[in-house]
């Protein structure tokens, strides 16, 4: 038996995904703004947090990960566990290591 | 056959209870699938980090041969394709077919006009001297490039090895987007089909999405 009428899908309004796009440019903006700002040791926290904030607007809204079911939420969600895992044990590696000449 | 395309029957494969059950499926799958993206290309930021924290000034003569404001352009560029990504399914899912088409236009325009900013940005670098990475030294001897770092090689290895890889995913993500546009124009999609147009969507925003820490880490942070 075909069944077509499948459960109505949550749809974005227009309006909403311009406002994305708009906080996107702007915080763009300001990681350019921020980087010609000479902040030092806080410039690459700066730029990545803001990445960061840039990289939730698009996986909630563009990826419409806000209105995605809990299993492909907690998937995604297992890639960046498994990666800050790769970064913290590499890290834990080479930056405890004692150099005792040049570098590593 | 109905020729009103917002009531198009979908036949879903048999092996599933219904509809639905086939499209949650297929969204499972390409979210796996972006689970190995991110992976894949996270391996690199790793990399990419450990040997920056081991050679800053090293970093920052590579670093300084980059051009932040193509990079913004081209960061520019991407959110907007991923805007119109995202409002090529929206109209799908409204039935708005017209509109649709003209979305994932203009998403494959923007990836024509990422590409093309890429290449100057490659062919630049290649006048340089700066690739093959391997032969760094010899070619940027050749061609007269001022290098302070004998190991400046390892820098643009990883360069082009990490936008070289983001750039084959934009090549190919612009061919599936002509491919569902294509499918979009013979009325295969509808409200109540539009799978593979969405996963493609989905894929187009990880290249977004590694763009988007891509150009902060090559070329804001010197």
């Amino acid at each position: 038996m075909e069944e077509n009428n499948h459960v109505k899908h949550h749809i974005t309004p227009l309006s909403t995904y311009i406002k994305v796009a708009g906080a996107l440019l702007l915080l763009t903006a300001l990681t350019v703004i921020t980087s010609r700002l000479n902040l030092g040791a806080f410039a690459a926290p700066v730029a990545f947090g803001i990445a960061l904030v840039k990289a939730g607007l698009v996986m909630l809204w563009f990826m419409h990960l806000k209105y995605e079911n809990l299993l492909n939420r907690l998937t995604f969600a297992t890639a960046f566990f498994f990666l800050a895992l790769l970064f913290g044990i590499c890290f834990l590696d080479v930056f405890t290591r004692i150099k005792i000449s040049g570098v590593l | 056959m109905s020729t009103n395309k917002s009531s198009h029957v979908h036949h879903f494969a048999h092996h599933f209870k219904n509809a639905e059950h086939e499209y949650q499926s297929s969204k499972e799958g390409i979210w796996l699938f972006m689970v190995t993206e991110i992976l894949m290309f996270g391996g690199l930021f790793v990399g990419y980090s450990i040997m920056h924290a081991l050679y800053p000034t090293m970093f920052a003569e590579g670093a300084s041969h980059l051009d932040w404001r193509l990079g913004s352009i081209n960061t520019v560029v991407l959110i907007l394709s991923s805007l119109t990504m995202a409002l090529g399914i929206m109209y799908i899912q409204k039935g708005e077919n017209k509109k649709a088409i003209v979305s994932l236009a203009l998403t494959i325009l923007c990836g024509f006009l990422f590409m093309g900013i890429k290449y100057f940005e490659y062919m630049h670098k290649i006048h340089l001297g700066f690739f093959p990475p391997g032969q760094l030294l010899e070619h940027t001897q050749q061609v007269g490039t001022a290098v302070a770092h004998s190991n400046l090689g390892l820098y643009f290895g990883f360069y082009f090895s990490m936008t070289g890889l983001h750039g084959l995913h934009v090549l190919v993500g612009m061919c599936l987007i002509a491919w569902v546009l294509m499918r979009t124009i013979r009325g295969d999609f509808s409200p109540n089909y539009y799978t593979a147009v969405e996963g493609v969507g989905i894929f187009w925003h990880i290249v977004d999405l590694i763009w988007i820490f891509l150009f902060p880490l090559l070329y804001l942070i010197g």
